[in-house]
Parts: structure tokens; sequence; C-alpha cells
């Protein structure tokens, strides 16, 4: 357990639904859950055996106090993004956005689950297109191959070498952006002056809600 | 009474009915066959004009029973209203033009059945009189409130503000019952975050200062004998002597008690000083009075497990199968006394459904936001140990059957047990044989409440689980006893706010009742009827099925053990007379008579016309309610029935139906409400009685060498609008299957 | 002049030499014939996407998007934004709709921005390419520039996820929307009717969870084949490279023989108002559309 986790499960010390509330993304739509399982019935259906928990049963977890579970469950790093979930809730839970900040958290605090390839995707994900502004997409799909080493990644980049070619052939994977050209913004430095600010105020902010 | 009858038959050709009759041969059905003196048509019957001609013939030409053939007899009640004359309903709207098709084939049997019922309407208001009211009416209007808890205290206050005169009489030294040993109270207002004062205090200072509420305390009921308006209850006090008040009617809010939690001891109940219920719970809080909560060793409590549904909602058998309807709330409520005095205290409640409907759910989310945790389990067992106890449970969410929680304090939520006083339908169990160790069984003998002086029972019938019977969808409060009512968790589980809200209820029935009895008027469901029952005693074989069969104990015996009716006692349902086998009891306007008459008034086609012609018995309470509306949405069905609407099934005589198969009707449809335990019978036992009487009828059709079809029994609740229809024709198509009665022509 | 000008916001993957070059050009095309001019937002930065949630939390992600904001309001004042990605307009309007109700958040991203040199004054509208051609033309106008209808072929109208949900288009169902059949309809096209038009190819999961998400893609093809349909359309560059490009994988794990065209709307669009295939982009196609290509040399 890392040093953020203890304090704040100190923090919340018997209060994990304030926590998620406070420090997660759209936390305080949890306690509206009324455990229907519409949000697990509609997830895309190949993703049900990847879930430790559905939706609603995370909700009931967090309100059951169910930190450790919550938190360090591969659960929320299922989420494809589709929004079925939330438009569906007859309670209007955000219930996609609930997931990624339970899983955002998660994360922040060093609990989630080690070689979540999600996890790894978003955080390459998130590099990559801050670092000048723009997603380089051969850059991107480098890094994301050579995740598990060297040999894994040639391995990896044999086998979709035929999805690679078609991409060259049809004119739609510049492999000049894997040397340092490819497409960025002129204002990188603001980016990431921009971007410095937003994590710390942030922070900042988390931190506050936790002190009050 | 006019000494001299006079009859009048008034058709109406307004709504289509002009359009689809030949309304001439109506008038000739009327003064031939129907033997009406006096036969006039409107083409709005309804109207002033209509309702004035009619007025007019009553008050200045003499006519003293009138046929008006015009609609349902459920509609225009208030413009054909007259009440000193006897009134009959040819339905001939509803019951005619509505239900058939407007087609050429149809316009012959369409008449045929619109004859019939003119003739029908005719034939019963000739044996009708128009009731004057039983003089056998008491006049007291004190209402008598059994129990002082916040049911009582509330029914006793809503009385006493209503004008009417109050006797509380409680079994304890002080009013309040459960609720005064609350150190706080679910809430009851916004924003339902946090418990409020139990109200006790309020209500009491209410009562002190009403001057028309007189407060036995320390007292209970020796006696209760009478009728409604004129009850004697006599009134034991603890120290002192027996007091006599005269009474008008009573409402019972007697209780409940909490499940003995000494029968859950794998709970820890018992073992521990830390495991507590509910009832435990509230004593620790009102010692601690908002400040932080110990345990019975002074401990203070710094982790306490909720247990909900101990011994409640069980599957096995063993404990209460039912919810208490209240005890989740209570435990959002308890565990916030302890999450108010330190948000530190660890406050688990294990549950498996949290009922908390309505604002109690923003009172759970309330508990939610104060750091409680709720978490879905079910316990196995709390071991006492030296300082804490080990909740081991199955949880439910995980699915882990050996989950467990160190926890101070346990808090069993038990559930509820009535206050219902004796069972008076329970059967003597055999005594249990006496197993090899077990300590013997101490039977324990319930305490009568009422000592109500009736031969039925000194107590009101019970229901399931021993809580009081009453009517659950439409008259909650009304029991079977005529002006008694029953109010809050006597009656069904519930909680403070919906006693009160039910406990109001009670009181408003039973000043109705009063009322109504001072009157000589029936109370629910006939609210507001004349008629009562009177038997020829000459003809009387002391039997005593009436006195048996009556569900509402309206019967006793006289000295020569002859039936003795109490008028005010009784609800009009006719079960007594439906029961009588010499057929000697009779109502006024509701007779062997009356109905025989109409059965007899039907013209029925001879064997070769391919014409059957099918009795229909209807419950005037959900069935004949039903066909109306059947017809209101044009749902067709056979021309061959002619409907008849009965008070309750209970009140069918077997006469009708052997006379009816006799003078060569085809089929019989008798039409009641859902008896049993889910009953819907407006009359509680009526249908059910009427049923059994029926089964009967089975004899006389091997007597009379008929096929066993021929007599239908049909449960109809008020809302088959849509099924009834199909059921009648696909009853007729079976009836033209099996052919023509043979009895036809005799 | 122009009769629609709006601030153009094209995406990473829509730009030259990335994965939906050709949706650019095609889109480019499209526009010249409805007389639509688009202005790129000088120096425009990435959304973000939904993937990137977990590393950048929610401010930065806001802010990246409340740099486009600021760089449209202040350089092409008075136009809305109009992005061709669906992730890209589902995250603009999500971070233009938080902040209009968070008054702290968009504190906060003032501050942020002011690092930039920027700062918002009023969030233009955003709205995604196929709004502006539904809404703010409507299918009439549409239909008018039609010179080659696409009679008597069949296609899917794969809607997919994020133009669908939880926004949508023109108030259309979200179980059942029919804004992308009707497009193909108005180009002269058949729209097959098919169980899977809504289903989530995988999104951003193709890469970290390919299995399951090549499992969603297989069903969305499978049923497309199934019901008739000989190519499958799509509003969204991920939906596009994900039913497109893994049809050999698939084909390799569930023996399938998968090979369907997957399009974009705007192709079809320059295709029937008599584009050439190159303006439609159609050798941007990794499985070639054969039956299109003839048709457009014809």
């Amino acid at each position: 357990m890392s040093n953020a986790n203890e304090q704040m499960a100190a923090r919340y010390k018997n209060n994990f639904l304030k926590e998620i509330e406070e420090q997660a993304e759209m936390g305080e739509w949890v306690k509206m859950c009324m455990q229907c399982g519409v949000c697990s019935g509609s997830c895309p259906t190949n993703f049900h055996p990847g879930w430790d928990h559905p939706p609603q049963e995370i909700f009931m977890m967090i309100r059951a106090g169910k930190r450790e579970e919550v938190l360090t469950s591969n659960s929320m790093w299922m989420c494809t993004s589709c929004y079925n979930c939330y438009v569906r809730c007859p309670r209007k839970l955000p219930i996609t956005h609930i997931m990624h900040g339970i899983a955002e958290y998660a994360y922040r605090l060093g609990v989630a689950p080690k070689f979540q390839p999600t996890l790894h995707l978003s955080q390459t994900f998130w590099n990559n297109c801050t670092k000048t502004g723009r997603v380089n997409e051969v850059k991107l799909t480098q890094s994301l191959y050579f995740k598990d080493g060297f040999m894994a990644g040639i391995k990896k980049g044999l086998e979709m070498k035929d999805v690679a070619l078609g991409l060259v052939k049809a004119k739609r994977l510049n492999i000049m952006e894997a040397l340092g050209g490819g497409h960025k913004c002129k204002d990188i430095k603001g980016i990431q002056a921009m971007l410095a600010k937003a994590k710390e105020l942030e922070a900042k902010r988390k931190a506050a809600k936790a002190a009050a | 009474m006019a000494a001299e009858k006079k009859h009048a038959a008034y058709i109406c050709s307004g709504c289509g009915l002009g359009e689809r009759l030949d309304i001439a041969a109506l008038e000739a059905a009327a003064k031939k066959e129907g033997k009406m003196q006096v036969v006039k048509t409107h083409a709005f019957l309804c109207s002033a004009e209509g309702v004035a001609m009619i007025r007019n013939d009553i008050d200045n030409d003499g006519v003293t029973h009138v046929a008006i053939c015009a609609c349902s007899r459920r509609a225009k009640t208030e413009a054909f209203n007259f009440p000193t004359t006897a009134i009959s309903r040819g339905n001939l709207r509803e019951g005619v033009i509505w239900v058939r098709p407007d087609t050429d084939e149809a316009r012959e049997t369409t008449q045929e059945m619109a004859e019939d019922y003119v003739r029908m309407a005719c034939a019963e208001v000739k044996a009708m009189t128009q009731p004057s009211g039983n003089p056998n009416t008491g006049m007291n209007k004190t209402l008598l409130v059994v129990g002082g808890g916040m049911s009582g205290m509330t029914s006793a206050l809503e009385a006493a503000k209503a004008g009417y005169k109050v006797v509380l009489v409680e079994k304890t030294g002080a009013l309040g019952g459960w609720a005064a040993k609350l150190y706080k109270r679910v809430p009851t207002r916004e924003p339902f975050k946090a418990p409020q004062d139990n109200g006790v205090a309020d209500l009491v200072a209410q009562i002190e200062a009403d001057a028309n509420i007189k407060v036995y305390l320390n007292s209970t009921l020796a006696k209760t004998a009478g009728a409604p308006g004129r009850f004697k209850v006599d009134i034991a006090m603890e120290s002192g002597p027996t007091v006599t008040e005269d009474i008008g009617a009573i409402v019972q809010a007697t209780g409940f008690s909490l499940y003995d939690a000494n029968k859950l001891p794998h709970l820890g109940y018992g073992k521990s000083p830390h495991v507590v219920d509910q009832a435990g719970l509230e004593e620790l809080a009102r010692a601690a009075n908002g400040g932080v909560m110990k345990r019975a060793d002074g401990k203070e409590v710094k982790s306490v497990v909720f247990v909900q549904c101990a011994g409640q909602r069980d599957a096995t058998g063993e404990h209460l199968s039912y919810c208490s309807g209240y005890c989740c709330n209570t435990s959002v409520k308890q565990a916030m006394y302890f999450k108010d005095a330190n948000p530190d205290v660890d406050c688990v409640v294990l549950y498996t459904d949290l009922r908390t409907p309505g604002n109690g759910e923003d009172f759970y989310r309330s508990a939610q936001n104060k750091g409680v945790i709720f978490s879905k389990g079910v316990v196995s067992e709390v071991v006492p140990g030296g300082n804490a106890c080990t909740v081991k449970f199955h949880d439910l969410i995980l699915d882990d059957k050996a989950a467990q929680i160190e926890a101070d304090l346990v808090v069993l939520a038990t559930g509820v047990v009535p206050n219902s006083g004796v069972n008076i339908d329970a059967v003597p169990a055999a005594p249990a044989e006496a197993t090899e160790g077990a300590a013997p069984v101490v039977e324990e003998k319930p305490i009568s409440i009422l000592n109500l002086d009736y031969r039925q029972g000194p107590d009101i019938p019970q229901f399931k689980f021993g809580f009081t019977d009453s009517h659950f969808i439409c008259f909650p409060y009304e029991t079977r006893r005529t002006a008694i009512y029953t109010a809050g968790p006597v009656r069904r589980p519930m909680d403070i706010a919906q006693a009160q809200e039910d406990a109001t209820g009670a009181a408003m029935k039973a000043i109705q009742a009063m009322e109504n009895a001072g009157l000589g008027k029936a109370a629910h469901p006939r609210a507001g009827d004349l008629s009562f029952p009177t038997a020829r005693l000459e003809g009387c074989t002391q039997c005593k099925r009436c006195t048996v069969e009556c569900p509402f104990g309206a019967i006793d015996e006289d000295e020569k053990r002859f039936p003795l009716f109490n008028e005010s006692r009784c609800r009009r349902c006719g079960t007594c007379m439906g029961a009588c086998p010499v057929r000697v009891i009779s109502f006024e306007n509701y007779s062997v008579n009356t109905v025989g008459a109409q059965i007899k008034a039907v013209n029925i086609p001879d064997e070769f016309s391919e014409k059957p012609r099918i009795l229909i018995l209807a419950c005037e309470n959900d069935a004949y309610p039903a066909l109306d509306m059947a017809a209101m949405n044009r749902n067709e069905y056979s021309a061959f029935v002619r409907a008849i609407p009965v008070r309750c099934l209970g009140s069918v005589n077997t006469i009708w139906i052997t006379d009816a198969l006799n003078s060569g009707y085809d089929g019989v449809m008798l039409m009641g409400c859902k008896h049993g335990e889910e009953y819907q019978c407006h009359f509680v036992k009526g249908s059910e009685l009427g049923r059994y009487r029926l089964s009967k009828v089975g004899d006389t059709l091997k007597n009379m060498n008929l096929e066993a079809e021929r007599v239908f029994d049909l449960e109809v609740a008020i809302t088959d609008i849509d099924t009834l229809p199909r059921k009648i024709n696909d009853y007729a198509a079976k009836i033209q299957e099996i052919g023509m009665s043979p009895f036809k022509g005799f | 002049m122009a009769r629609k000008e709006y601030a153009f916001y094209p995406g990473c993957s829509s730009q030259k030499g990335a994965s939906a070059s050709n949706y650019l050009t095609s889109v480019e095309s499209m526009c010249k014939t409805l007389d639509i001019k688009i202005t790129e937002i000088p120096d425009w930065n990435c959304c973000g996407a939904s993937i990137s949630y977990a590393e950048a939390g929610e401010l930065p992600r806001h802010v990246m998007n409340a740099r486009n904001f600021a760089l449209a309001e202040s350089n092409l004042p008075g136009q809305d934004i109009v992005a061709t990605c669906a992730a890209c307009w589902l995250g603009a309007r999500e971070s233009k709709e938080r902040l209009e109700h968070n008054s702290g958040l968009m504190a906060d991203t003032q501050e942020a921005l002011k690092e930039a040199g920027l700062n918002i004054k009023a969030i233009p509208e955003i709205k995604h390419m196929v709004e502006v051609l539904i809404e703010d033309l409507g299918y009439d106008e549409l239909k008018k520039p039609v010179k080659k209808p696409l009679a008597g072929m069949k296609f899917a109208g794969y809607v997919g996820c994020q133009t669908n949900r939880p926004f949508g288009i023109h108030g259309e169902s979200f179980e059942n929307p029919v804004y992308l059949d009707k497009l193909i309809e108005t180009v002269g096209g058949e729209a097959v009717p098919y169980d899977q038009k809504v289903t989530c190819c995988g999104g951003a999961l193709a890469f970290s969870e390919p299995d399951k998400a090549q499992a969603q893609i297989k069903d969305i093809i499978e049923s497309a084949y199934d019901n008739g349909a000989e190519m499958l359309v799509t509003p969204c560059p991920l939906c596009q490279a994900n039913t497109e490009v893994y049809q050999g994988q698939i084909n390799k794990k569930y023996g399938t023989k998968f090979n369907m065209p997957v399009l974009y709307y705007s192709q079809l669009m320059v295709l029937a108002y008599g584009g050439s295939a190159k303006e439609a982009a159609l050798p941007g196609n990794v499985i070639r559309a054969r039956k299109l290509e003839e048709f457009a040399g014809k």
C-alpha cells in the first residue's frame, strides 16, 4: 500500500462513500444508484468476463465500505467509454464518468492493478499527446507494442505487421513520425505550462477537500 | 307507508335507446306482463323535466312503486332519488344496447333482452317495500379508544377535534405506548435528515387539555356489551371500582410487542449484555441523552453492528415470516444516535433489503452522509467475546460466506407481534408430545382485550399472524364487528407515521358508524342503507344457520332459541337470507321474492327456438360494476343472459337456482368476489359462505338429471372488464354445446 | 462568401498521413460542394479523448479542450466549432458543459489558460460534422447536389457510440438512431437494418484488450453481412479504423472470411456528388471498396 493511499484511508477512516464523493470525479452520484443493474446489462457483452464486479455492484461496495476491493478491482478499467450505461441509467447517473473517476483515483493512490493494459494505454496516450499537443500515432503504437519489453514488442509488431502495412499503403500511417517528424502544436511550451498549472490546481482542490 | 299501492314504469328513450329498441313494445310489456298501472316514456328521463314527471306522479298521482327502465342502477342515482318510494331499475343501456351490436341480425335478440329487463324491473318493484329504517337505534355518540399509544392518542384527539366525546382506556400507568420509550423518532418533516423528538409529550398535553377526552389509566375492559350506538363497556381499574361507560363506537389501538429476542440465542441475545434489541438500544440512548453512547458496562461504544431482519422475514418457519415495516428506518435512526454523538464510531447495518420507503429514502441517504455503512449480508451467528462480539455473516455483495466483523455492541431488529387478544377462530391445538429432555411447553393464554359479550367470542376476528382482520384493499379499518375499528400496528405492521394516519382514518370511520347507527342506517359497505333483516319466526325451524353464518356476529338467539337480530350490528349483506333453508328471512327491499319474481318474469322461448336463457346472479360490489364498465367500453356479450345484481354471493338462496332450472333456464352463472386468504369480498366471509352453500347444488342437478355445467361459479374482480364478457360468451357457447334444457314449457 | 462558416477542429487522426486522413480529404471535398467553409482552428491541440482519463485527471482534460475554445473564439470569432471526429466532438462538448455548469472548474481553467496567454469569454457552440449537415443544412439541401445516386448498393450504417451517446444527433433515440441511414438514403443507397448498429467496437480498448474488442467487431461485421450489407458506413474515425483494420486478424482467429470495406459517410457523399475516387479518398481504404471505385470511374 502506498503512502498516499494510507493517508487517504486514515483521513476517511470509516467513510469510503465520502472519500469517493470528494476525491473521485462524479463520485457524488454513487449514492443515487438504486441497484437496478441496467448498467451491467448494457455494458458491451464481451467485456463481462473481464469484470470482477459490474458497475452497480461497485456502487454498492462503495456504500458498504469495501475500500480495498473497489480500488484494486480491474472492473473500472474495462470501460470502453461507449456510454451505454450512462444513457440508460434510470437515475441518470453518469456511470461512464464515475467509472473513469474511480479508476483515476485508484491510480492516483497507486493501488490500481499492476500491469493493467488499459491503464498503461491511458498513461501512454496522455503522455504522447501532451508532449507536442497532438497525438503521434506511430510513437503511440510503438510504445504500446513495446510495453512488455523489446522481444514482446517485436513479436507484437510482427503479429500486427499486416495491419500496419495496410495503413502505410493507404497513406494512413506515416512512418516518418517515428523519427520525430509529424504533427505538433506550435506553442508546446504554453501547453505544457498550462497543463502543469492544471495539475497543480487539481491536486490543491482535492487536498482541500480531504483537509476540510 | 301508503296503504294503496300504485305501480308505475318509466321508460327512457334517450342515450340511443329509442333508436335501438322498439319502445312501444317495451311499454306494452310493462303494461301487459308487468301489470303497471302507469307507463310513461320520456326522451330524456334523467333530465330535470323527466325527474319532475316522476316526482309529480309520486306526489300527486299516488304512485308508490316505480320501475325506471333506463340505465344501470349504478348510474344517475342522484337524479332518480325518491327516498319514500320503492324503486327498481331496468338496465336497458349498460345491460342491453351497449353490449349488443347495432346490426339487423342482432335486433330481435336485443329487443327480447330489453323486454325481459322491463318485465324484471316491474316484477321486482312489485315485490319490494320501501324500508323505513331500524327502530332499535342507539343514540350514544361517545367514542371508546382502547390503547393510549400513538395510534390511540391520535384517534382520541381527532375524534375530540371533530366534536365527539372520547373515553381513552390505557392498560399501563402512562400514555405514550412504545413511542414514549423512544429517545427520538424517525423524522416526519423536511428535510428528513435527523431523528426528531418522539412527540409523545405534546400529544399527552393536548389530551390532558381536551375536555372532550376522559382518560382511564391502569385500566382494562372487563366487558363490552350491546351494539353500535349503544355499547355498554365495563372498565376495570387496577386499584378501584369498575365503571360502566355508554359508548357509540370503538377504536382498538392496542399496538404490538417486540418479538421475543430470547428466541434468538444464536444471535447472542441473553448470552451477553452487549447484544440488545431495538428497545434495549433506545434505553441506552435515553441514558446517553445525546452524549456518547455507552454499553451496559459503562464502556463507550466505538463500533456497533445492526442486524436487520433478526427473527423476522424468516423463511424457515421458525420465526416471524413477515416484516415489521419500520425497523430499517429505526436502525438508520439508531445508527445516527452514535454518529451524531461521535462521527468516529463505526456503524455497520447488515441488511438483505433496506426498506425505507417514501421520505425514509432521504433519511437513509442522510445516514450514508453521516458515514453509516450499509452492507448486504445475512447474519448467521453473533459470538459474544470478552469485550467485543463477533458477528459472522454471509456477505451478499462479495458472496463471502465466512465474513465477520467485531463490534462493541450488536443491535437486533427483531420485528413485531400484534396485541390482538384472543384468537376466536383458533382450533385448540392437540397437546404436543413431550420430547425427551425438552422443557415442558407452557401454553401462554392470550388475554382478551375487548371482552365482547358476543356469542362469536370476546375479541375481533384475526387474519394472518394474529393481526386483526380487515378488508385489506378497500376498507382497511373495518373489522367484522360493526362500529369496532382497529388502527395501528395491531392491524398490520407499520411505523408511527402510518399508525397516526391509520388512527385518524379509523376515528373518522367510527364517527360515521355512530352517526349511521343513530339514524338506523347501515355502516359500510352499504352505508346509509335503511333496510334490515327480519325473520318470519312462525316458519323458523331454529336450525341456527343464520346465527352461525352471519359474518358480523349480528344475530344472537333469544330465550326460545329463535334468531335475535342486532340490526345495528348488521351490514345488510343478506348472508342470513341466503342461508335460511326455509326462506323466512328477508329485507323489505331485498328478499327471496324480489329476486325470485325477476327470475320468473323472464320470457323463456321454447326448446326449438335455439335461444337459451342464462341467469347471471352478480355481486353488486364487483361483478355488476364490472359488467357496467364492460358495457361502457362496448365490450359485447351474449344476448341470452339476464343479469340480476345480488348484495353478496352469500345472499344467494339455492331456491333461486332450483327455480330457474325448473322453469327452463339453460344455465346459471354466479359471479362473486375472491374468497379465502386473499379475499376481496366486501362482507369478508360472504362469498366464501355462499360458495360453500352453492357447492351442494350438484345434488339438485343430479336429481333433475341435468348436467353439472348448468351452474357455473365464476370469481370476478371489478377490474375484469375485458375478460368478463369473454367468459360470458364462452359459457354461452358451452351451454349451446350441451343443448337446451329439457325443462322448458312446464 | 460561403453560405456557412465554421471553425474546424479536425483532430489528431484527421491530419495528413494520419489514420483518418481519408476522412479529412473527403470532408474537404464534400464541404466544397455544399459551399461550407471550414477554417482550421490555428494551432489546435488534442482533446485528450476518453482514454486519457486515468493519467490526465479532470482539470487537465478540460484545459486541453478549453485551449481550443479560446483559440477558436479569438481567431474565428462568431463561428461554431465543427469536429469530424466523434471523440473530439464528445470531449469538447463534455468540457463545454462541465465548465459552463461549474464556476469553480471554470475559474481554475482560466487560471491554467493564463499560462498559455489565453482566456475564454464565451465558449462557442460545438458541433459534429453530421449535425452541420442534418441540423444546419437539412436532408433536402444535401440531396440537391446529388448527380450520381448510389443506386443498388447496400450499406450498413454503423453509428457506434460516441456520436450517439451521451449527446446524440438531432435528438434521435440512443437505441435506434436513424440519421446515418437517412444520409445513406439521401445519396441513393440502401440502408440495411441490422442489430449491431450502436454496438461498441471496443474503442481505445482495441489496443489494450484486443481479444475482447475484436469479438465485438466480429459481431458487428457478421451482422452487417448477415443482413445483406456490402459495406459499412461510419461517422467516427476510431470506429472506422477498428472495424476495418482488424478484419484480417479476426479472420485468422475465427476462421471467418471478412473483407468488408468501411467508408465514411463523407466518402459516399462525395461520390454521389460526382466526385472522383481520389476526391472521395477511396485509395485511403485499407480494404478497397472496389464497387465504389468502379462506380467513381463510370
